[in-house]
This record gives C-alpha cells, sequence and structure tokens, in this order.
C-alpha cells in the first residue's frame, strides 16, 4: 500500500473536484456542496491512510513521488512527508469537511438591488484552496515548495475578496500584497540558495536533501536565512508582519478564516522548522535570540491587543497571533521537547483555534454582528452552542485536559532550560489568555440579554455608547436594558452545527488526554531537524559557532 | 581590395526576412490596384501569409549559424528565436487589427485617416463601413524591420532596421477610428521623440566608428578588447543605448510610452507593446554582447541604473495610473526594467543564462501583454472602448469569461506562479543572481510587489466591487480576437506549468554570431 501515491492523489483529488465545481451549470449548482463534502472526506480518507502507511521508525521523507518537471531549473516534481508535513496533512484532512459543514448555508455579501450570487466559486475556491494547502506541506522541492506557497494566495484572495465581511476589499489586498511581499523575498533566497548549490555541487538543484548537505559560508546563510523568515514571519505572523492577519480573519468568512489561521498560517511555522533551521543552521543559531525576542513579545503584545477587542472575530485572529509567539519560541528554543511542543501547537492550535472559528461563526450567524458589545446572555437560550463555546475557549487558553495544554507545556518546559527569562516572560501570555478567552464568553454568554436576544426595533437609533472600533459590521445595534422586556427565541445548535462541532470537540478532548499518538508521529521528524541545527537532540546546550552545517 | 564582387546572399537564411517584406510590397501593390470591396480579406490574407511564411521558416532554419549579406547579418540562434517570437506575435495582431465584429462601423482603424479630425466629413465617415486597409503593409514592413533588428551584424543596417520598423509605427499609431484627435497626438509624440532618438543612435554610431573605424559588431569587439575604455568608444556605446532604450521604452527614455499606447488604436498598441519589445531587445543583446561582450565593465553599471530606475518609475507610476492602457504601458515599462536584469546576466566567460533567459522573458511576456490589449477591445462603451479603470468595476458579472481571461493574464504579469510571468521572471532572476547582481534581483522582486499591486487593483475592480449602472457592455469578439484570445491564455498557461520544452529551446538558441 506504500506504494500507492497518496501524496499526489490528496493534491490531485481537490484539484480535480474544484475544476468539476467550477464547471457545474447553473442548473446544477445545488450539487457543488455535497460534492466539495465528498471530495473533501475523500481526502481526509488518503489523509489517514497515508498515516498507516507511514512508518515512524522509517526514512525521514516517506511516500515519496519524484518526476521531473523544469529541468532546465533543476526543478523536480518531488512529494514526501516526515511526520511534522504528514501531521499537517491530517489537520487538513480533518478541518476542511469541518469548514464544508460550518459554511454548509454559507451566503455571499448581498448586492443591492440584484438576486444572491451562486456560492458555487466557494466551493471551488475551497478546494482548490485544499489541493495547494496539501502540495505546500508535502513539497520536498524548495522551487515546488515556493510555487505551492505562492499559487495558494489565489484562492485565498479570492475566497475573503468575494465572500468576506464589509471590509473585505481591503483585508483581500492587504493580504495578498503582505504574502507576496514576503514571498518575493524567499524567492531572492530561493534562487540563492539554487546558485550557492550551483557552485558547490556543481549543478543547481532545489532538492531538499541535497540542499541540507551545503556548507554555506555564515554571512551568506544569514542573507538567505533572512530571506526565507521574512516570508515566514508575514505568513505565521509574528509581530510587526503580523498586521494583515486581523484584517483577513475579521473579514473572511468563517470557513476561510478557519483555515487561514488553523492551516495557512502554520505554513510559516513549518517553513520555520522545514526550511530554516536545516538549510541555514549556523544563521539560525545566530539569529534565534533575535527571533525569540519578536516571539515573547508577540505572545505578551497580540494578547493585549486581544483583551480589548470588540470584534469577536478580530479577538481570535489576535489570540493566534499570540499563539504564533508561543510556536515560535519553541522551534527556536532548540530542544527536542520544545520543539516537539512547537509542531503539536501547530496541530492543536489548528483545532482548537479551528472549533473557536466555527463556534463564533455560529454565534454571528444567529445575531448578524461580530461584536461582543451586541450579545449577552445567549447561554441561556443556547446552552450546547454555549457549553461549546467556552471548551473551545478553554482549549485555546490551554486548560489541563484539553489539547492545547499539552502542547503549551511541553513548549514551556522544553524552552525553560535555554531561554528561562524568554520563557518566564511568555508565561505572562497565559494569564492574558485566561483574561480575553473568559472576557469575551462571559461577555457573550452571560449577563442580562442584549443583541439578538432582546428584540430588535425596526428602526433602532444610532447607539452613542459603542465602544469598539467603527468597522465592526453588523445589522443589530445594542441595546441596553436592566431586565429586557421581551428576549428572542435563538435556536440551539442544529443537528448539522453539531456534526460539524463534535470531530474537533472529540479531538479536543482526546488530544488533551491522550496526545502520544501524535508525539510518537512527530518527534522522529523533530529529532532530526533539531540535529541539522545542531543543537543536541538531547535538549542540551546549542553549539555556538563552528561552520559544520547539520549533516545528519 | 580586387574590385568589385558581389556580396555573399544566402537567400535560404533570408526566409523569414524575404517573407514579410515580400508580403509588405505585394500588399502595397494589393492597395493600389485592387478594388475596395476585396482589399480587406486579400491584405489580411498576404499579411497573415507573410507573417506565419516567416515564423515557419523560422523553425525550418532552426540550428543555422551563419553571418550573411557581406557579413550586414547574422542569422543564429538568437535572431532565429526572437524572429519566430515576433512573426508570432505580428500574425496575433494582424488578426487583432482584423476584427471586424466588435465596433459598430466594423473596423478600430480610421476610413480615411487624411480627413481632418472633426470635420464633416469625417463625422460622416465615422459610421461608414469604408476601412482603410494600409495598415496590413504598414505590419508588414514593421515587422519586416523588427526581425532585421534582431539579425543586423552591422550597426548601419541596424540603424537602417530602427528606422524601417519606427516609421510605419507612427503612421499606424495615428490611424485610430474613434478619439482620433488623442491618436493623432499620439503619433506626433511618438514620431518627434523617435526622431530624436534615432539621432542619438546615428550619432552614437558615428562615434563608434570613429574610435574603432567600422561599424561592424565583430570588428568592434576586436577593437574593445584594445582599448574598451577609449572615450569615444564609450561615448558612442552611451547614444547607441539611449537609442535602443527609447524602442524598449525603458525608463528614463519613456516619457512617450503612456501617451502614444493610450492615444494608439489598441490592436496597434498591442503590437508595439508586445513586438517592439522582442526587437528592441534584440538589438540591445546584440550590441551589448556581441559588440562590447569583451568590454562589459562599461555598459554593465550603466544597464544597472536603467533596470532599477526602469523598475522603480514603472511600478510606481503605474500606481497612480486610472487608465487601463496607461496602467499597461507602465507595466510595460517595469518589465523593460525586468528585462534588462536578465541582460545583466551574461557570465564572465560571455555565456551565461542571462541571454537565454531574456529571451524566453520576451516570448513569454510578449503573448501575455498582447492578450491584455486584445482585452481591452472587447470592453466597450458608447464611444468607443471603456479604458478609464471605474468603468471595468464588476466586470465579473457581466462577463465572467473576460473577467477571468484578465485576471490570468494580470497574474502573469505579476508574476504568480503557474503562470508565463513566472517562469520568465524566476529565469531572469536566476540570471542576474548567478552573476553577482543580487542587490538588482533583490530590487526586481520588491518591485514586482509594487507592481503586483495595481494589476491586483484592476483584479479587485472585476471581481469585488459592484458593478456602475451604464457600465460598459463587453462585445462579442469574432473569429480573429477569439484565436488571439485563446492562443495567448494558453501560452501563458503552458508556459507557467510545463515551460520545459521552451526553455530548452531558449537554451539552445542562445548562440550569437558575429
Amino acid at each position: 500500500m506504500a506504494d500507492f501515491p497518496f501524496l499526489l492523489a490528496m493534491i490531485v483529488v481537490p484539484a480535480l473536484g474544484a475544476a468539476v465545481v467550477a464547471a457545474l451549470p447553473t442548473a446544477r449548482a445545488a450539487l457543488a456542496r455535497p460534492l466539495a463534502l465528498a471530495v473533501s472526506l475523500l481526502v481526509l480518507l488518503l489523509a489517514v491512510l497515508a498515516t498507516v502507511a507511514f512508518d515512524t521508525g522509517g526514512d525521514r521523507f516517506q511516500l515519496t513521488t519524484s518526476v521531473a518537471w523544469i529541468p532546465d531549473f533543476g526543478v523536480d516534481f518531488a512529494l514526501g512527508v516526515d511526520g511534522i508535513a504528514l501531521s499537517m496533512l491530517l489537520l487538513i484532512g480533518v478541518l476542511v469537511p469541518v469548514v464544508v459543514g460550518a459554511s454548509w448555508h454559507e451566503t455571499p455579501p448581498p448586492r443591492p438591488g440584484r438576486g444572491p450570487r451562486s456560492m458555487t466559486a466557494f466551493w471551488a475556491w475551497l478546494l482548490l484552496l485544499e489541493s495547494l494547502m496539501v502540495g505546500v506541506f508535502a513539497a520536498t522541492d524548495v522551487f515546488l515548495f515556493y510555487v505551492f506557497f505562492e499559487a495558494m494566495l489565489v484562492p485565498m484572495y479570492f475566497l475573503i475578496g468575494s465572500f468576506g465581511g464589509p471590509n473585505r476589499q481591503y483585508a483581500a489586498v492587504k493580504f495578498f500584497l503582505y504574502s507576496l511581499l514576503g514571498g518575493l523575498v524567499m524567492l531572492a533566497s530561493v534562487i540563492g540558495l539554487y546558485v550557492v548549490s550551483n557552485s558547490s555541487l556543481g549543478e543547481g538543484t532545489f532538492a531538499f536533501d541535497a540542499l541540507r548537505q551545503l556548507e554555506i559560508d555564515p554571512n551568506v546563510q544569514k542573507l538567505l536565512f533572512l530571506g526565507f523568515f521574512v516570508a515566514f514571519a508575514i505568513k505565521a505572523p509574528l509581530v510587526p508582519f503580523h498586521t494583515w492577519l486581523p484584517d483577513s480573519g475579521a473579514e473572511a468568512p468563517i470557513g476561510a478564516s478557519v483555515l487561514l489561521v488553523g492551516v495557512l498560517d502554520k505554513v510559516g511555522t513549518f517553513g520555520f522548522l522545514r526550511y530554516c533551521l536545516p538549510l541555514f543552521p549556523d544563521a539560525s543559531r545566530d539569529l534565534a535570540p533575535w527571533v525569540l525576542a519578536l516571539a515573547v513579545v508577540g505572545v505578551l503584545y497580540a494578547a493585549l491587543v486581544a483583551v480589548g477587542q470588540d470584534d469577536m472575530k478580530r479577538l481570535v485572529s489576535y489570540t493566534s497571533v499570540a499563539h504564533f509567539g508561543f510556536i515560535a519560541l519553541g522551534i527556536f528554543a532548540f530542544t527536542t521537547e520544545a520543539a516537539t511542543g512547537a509542531v503539536l501547537y501547530m496541530v492543536n492550535h489548528g483545532i482548537a483555534t479551528g472549533l473557536l472559528f466555527v463556534v463564533v461563526g455560529m454565534v454571528i450567524a444567529r445575531s448578524g454582528s461580530r461584536r461582543i458589545s451586541d450579545h449577552g446572555g445567549l447561554a441561556t437560550r443556547v446552552p450546547l452552542l454555549a457549553g461549546v463555546f467556552l471548551l473551545a475557549g478553554l482549549a485555546s487558553l490551554a486548560l489541563p485536559g484539553t489539547n492545547s495544554f499539552v502542547s503549551e507545556f511541553l513548549v514551556l518546559i522544553g524552552s525553560f532550560p535555554e531561554r528561562p527569562v524568554h520563557t518566564v516572560l511568555a508565561t505572562v501570555g497565559i494569564v492574558l489568555a485566561a483574561l480575553y478567552v473568559l472576557l469575551m464568553y462571559q461577555r457573550v454568554m452571560h449577563g442580562p440579554a442584549r443583541g439578538v436576544l432582546a428584540e430588535p426595533e425596526p428602526e433602532p437609533d444610532p447607539v452613542p455608547d459603542h465602544a469598539g472600533p467603527p468597522d465592526g459590521g453588523g445589522a443589530t445595534a445594542v441595546l441596553t436594558a436592566p431586565t429586557p422586556p421581551r428576549t428572542r427565541a435563538v435556536p440551539d445548535l442544529s443537528r448539522r452545527e453539531i456534526a460539524v462541532v463534535s470531530p474537533l470537540v472529540a479531538l479536543v478532548l482526546l488530544l488533551g488526554v491522550y496526545p502520544q499518538p501524535l508525539i510518537d508521529l512527530v518527534t522522529p521528524a523533530v529529532e532530526a531537524t533539531i540535529s541539522d541545527v545542531g543543537a543536541d537532540p538531547g535538549g542540551n546546550t546549542p553549539q555556538v559557532g563552528g561552520t559544520e552545517g547539520g549533516t545528519d | 581590395m580586387d574590385g568589385v564582387s558581389a556580396p555573399d546572399l544566402s537567400f535560404a537564411a533570408l526566409a523569414p526576412l524575404l517573407f514579410v517584406f515580400g508580403a509588405a510590397a505585394v500588399g502595397v501593390l494589393v492597395e493600389a490596384f485592387a478594388p475596395r470591396a476585396v482589399r480587406h480579406p486579400v491584405q489580411v490574407a498576404i499579411a497573415l501569409t507573410g507573417a506565419v511564411g516567416a515564423f515557419v521558416s523560422t523553425l525550418l532554419l532552426a540550428g543555422t549559424r551563419e553571418v550573411t549579406a557581406a557579413g550586414a547579418l547574422a542569422v543564429d540562434g538568437v535572431a532565429l528565436f526572437l524572429q519566430g517570437t515576433i512573426a508570432v506575435l505580428g500574425a496575433l495582431s494582424v488578426l487583432l487589427f482584423s476584427e471586424r465584429a466588435l465596433d459598430p462601423a466594423r473596423s478600430a482603424f480610421v476610413a480615411v485617416a487624411s480627413v481632418p479630425a472633426g470635420s464633416v466629413r469625417d463625422r460622416e465617415l465615422a459610421t461608414d463601413e469604408r476601412v482603410q486597409t494600409e495598415v496590413y503593409p504598414l505590419a508588414s514592413f514593421a515587422l519586416g524591420g523588427m526581425m532585421l533588428f534582431t539579425a543586423a551584424n552591422d550597426l548601419l543596417v541596424m540603424f537602417v532596421a530602427l528606422e524601417v520598423l519606427s516609421l510605419p509605427l507612427y503612421l499606424m499609431s495615428g490611424l485610430a477610428r474613434r478619439r482620433r484627435l488623442l491618436s493623432q497626438e499620439a503619433a506626433v509624440k511618438y514620431f518627434l521623440l523617435g526622431a530624436f532618438a534615432s539621432a542619438f543612435f546615428l550619432y552614437g554610431l558615428a562615434l563608434v566608428y570613429g574610435a574603432t573605424g567600422s561599424v561592424r559588431l565583430s570588428a568592434i569587439r576586436e577593437a574593445a578588447v584594445v582599448d574598451g575604455g577609449d572615450t569615444l568608444l564609450v561615448l558612442g556605446l552611451g547614444l547607441l543605448v539611449v537609442g535602443l532604450m527609447f524602442k524598449a521604452s525603458v525608463a528614463p527614455f519613456h516619457t512617450w510610452t503612456p501617451d502614444v499606447y493610450q492615444g494608439a488604436p489598441t490592436a496597434v498598441t498591442a503590437f508595439m507593446a508586445a513586438a517592439t519589445k522582442v526587437a528592441a531587445f534584440g538589438a540591445v543583446l546584440r550590441l551589448l554582447y556581441v559588440a562590447f561582450g569583451t568590454a562589459e565593465w562599461t555598459w554593465r553599471p550603466l544597464v544597472y541604473a536603467l533596470a532599477i530606475t526602469s523598475m522603480v518609475v514603472g511600478a510606481v507610476l503605474g500606481l497612480t495610473q486610472t487608465d487601463v492602457k496607461r496602467m499597461l504601458a507602465y507595466s510595460s515599462i517595469a518589465h523593460a526594467g525586468f528585462l534588462l536584469t536578465g541582460v545583466i546576466g551574461l557570465g564572465a566567460d560571455g555565456s551565461g543564462p542571462g541571454l537565454a533567459a531574456t529571451m524566453f522573458y520576451l516570448l513569454a511576456y510578449g503573448l501575455t501583454t498582447l492578450g491584455a490589449f486584445g482585452l481591452v477591445t472587447l470592453v466597450r462603451s458608447g464611444e468607443g472602448e471603456a479604458t478609464h479603470l471605474s468603468q471595468w468595476a464588476g466586470l465579473a458579472q457581466r462577463s465572467p469569461v473576460v473577467a477571468a481571461l484578465m485576471a490570468l493574464f494580470l497574474f502573469a504579469l505579476a508574476g504568480i506562479p503557474l503562470t508565463s510571468g513566472f517562469t520568465g521572471k524566476f529565469a531572469v532572476f536566476r540570471a542576474a543572481i548567478e552573476t553577482g547582481a543580487w542587490p538588482l534581483a533583490v530590487v526586481a522582486l520588491v518591485t514586482s510587489a509594487i507592481a503586483a499591486f495595481f494589476y491586483l487593483r484592476i483584479i479587485v475592480l472585476m471581481y469585488f466591487s459592484e458593478p456602475v449602472p451604464d457600465g460598459p457592455t463587453v462585445g462579442v469578439p469574432g473569429l480573429p480576437t477569439t484565436i488571439v484570445l485563446a492562443v495567448t491564455a494558453a501560452a501563458t498557461l503552458v508556459l507557467g506549468v510545463l515551460p520545459g520544452s521552451v526553455l530548452d529551446l531558449a537554451d539552445s538558441a542562445a548562440v550569437l554570431v558575429g
């Protein structure tokens, strides 16, 4: 079974699905949704089968496929996964069907004076995005990785721009330009790598395994590292490069937000692990203090900003910026525990934040507003939704027993011996996380009934006491009353919604109490990465200086 | 010197040129003798035969490396590759010229160019279905000039080719049926500035002749080995480069480009943007690599600076444009800078990947830009083409196919992977970095990101904005434009997804003789 090209199939199946969905005639547009669900479930099945075929004790890269693509550039269409990439593929496999379910009743933004637009394009872009996301994690050729990395922007751009909130044009362009700029800087480094390989191997190549063997001059390494780093830091995003994420996360349709934060941004942290550390070990070690500083600043800054948000989607986006700080801390501490924690964090954050986004989307679907201040007292009407909301929130703040706890704990204990100051500072972020999550939960679910629960007047007057930013966008106005005269009936979770959240809820709890299989899956790849960077896999002092670029 | 002997002429090697010049000459005769009713189809057929014949003969000649016509012409891989590219772009442009389904008056060209704009007669003719067909022989002459330009092994021949390609273009720019004054203004501007540029070129030629005693590129090369730093020679080189960069619309010699691109009939703009660029860069490559290939230190800093200027000017000024054609003009200026990045990639040993990369880029860019201008001809309002950006709002809802194709071309121009633009950019940037010009490549990458903003702006308008109430209509193209769009879109995709064979071809053709 290991001979079956799982990775290729996981790229081709959704791409074909996207083509079929896009080609559906208008009369058959209703088929698009079930088709998208079927395709995404098939990809999940493929991902699971690939995991079964993967041997955790085997080679570093498995399930490999390689075909010469552009011989003149030395580019191969080479696919293969290690444990880290495979865990990301599993995450994609799980999240995309959930997203399809969560977006089931998604409607395009209203158009004044015209009928609703068809959603076919949404499903087609979603499937194409899935295909490209698989490609970006499965590529073992740096050029191919770059191609997927950039091509991935196009479907996400259209998802945000065509189906997002009121400020979607701005968000879409900002998203695209930020990522494109980062990508182009990385392209310079990609070409630089090729040139270096050309001069030291006699033949230019983009194959990851060959590039890993190169001995690159430390100064050149620093330049090349910076090119990759900027792209990944924008993608991940680390703090000074993060401003696009709250805009995109807030304006994107819920399904796209889940994938944006849950998977797309992981390309950044994945890139640190896969490309920055093994290819530029000396530069990684030299520049690690700077990266760690950014990471810790990100944890604290984003958490503080999140506390002040009134827009729930923006809030969740900011929490993600804080989480990415933790992941970067785990990666650049250069210990196996911390890096394992970071990889688990990548998976767990996708599940927990994905769930939180989905639940927030369900709240928004009921109220029509993204503002926290437009909500209140919902828990009495929607106990199930409130329960899932709380669970998602607790997973996000890494309560023991939820999946995120394991990863956050590993990151912190793994980093502490190496970087005590950074670790202690980052721990403050955990406290802030409790603050923003619980405040949001409390304001939305408890307290006096507000917003959607209070029967809206036909023509509500503008409310002067809006505290939040003016871009919240929403139909309902705040009506504060000590005891609302009437409350509107708000439906609790429907059967579809229960089906959407239950896999994620199950994973949150399961990985919270029994993370071992995931740890076993990623540990060999993490150890290989940490030994590439020249640090002791046991988690002791990284070698300082020296030019021996990690040849394992 | 033993008397006068007939120059050696290899007619086979000259076949591509003979085809287009033959078509041009026959076209003039048809113009004079054929009855008006049959002129249009006959002219189109002749021009197409010339271009396609030239293309086929470049294919048949593949592998030829010879210097012929008494050393005045070099028929080598580069010349043939670029001649083939120009022939394809020329044939597609002729198809765009021949489109009769879009304009209510059945042609984008004026009925009688000599009637003053705005006169009574002009208004009568504006809706007349009469078509002036001079544009076809003119296009053939221009094509011939361009193909000669890329093969010129002699500065005098290069100058003659420059004039042969330029003069018809000046005329063609003034032939628009609608907004005639704008078109005529464009023609006059182009002519005046073009004449200046030609004078620069001629003066440079004279100086180089003075310094080396020859106009033959190979002789200049030998002289440059000995005294490449000779003031006269360097000065001459500078003036020659000015003349060529003008044609290639490289900043700071670009000022004519937006006006002429905007005023000229869009099909002619497409022709100029695509084919002229190829021809001009063909000459640049030949001049710099053959004549001054041994003295690269004399032109490297110059080209370096020009590349940066052109990229920055094109990308930054493109941001402020509100007219699609002007925006594409600034895009063309920025792309000229990217092309120069490839020109820099000449290896120390005279080979290097720069030559093949630039050739591939020219092909990819020419086809994409031709397609983009072809689409501009489709979006129309009551008074002709609707080129103001605001009129493109919500185009995706009116015509999903046109919007999707435009998005493809714009993504290609922005250099998004899986389109030809990315492959081309990758090739030229690799060439630059391999020869150590990585700061230039970084500037190019940053300007690519800036330029992406204005390409994206059109996509945002087309897809994410609501259509304006009385917006433009999207014309249903006839067969010729449909063919052009299909070919250019297919090429844009294929050269992005599977560029291997064409890259191979460019690689094997990257041989200059002199």
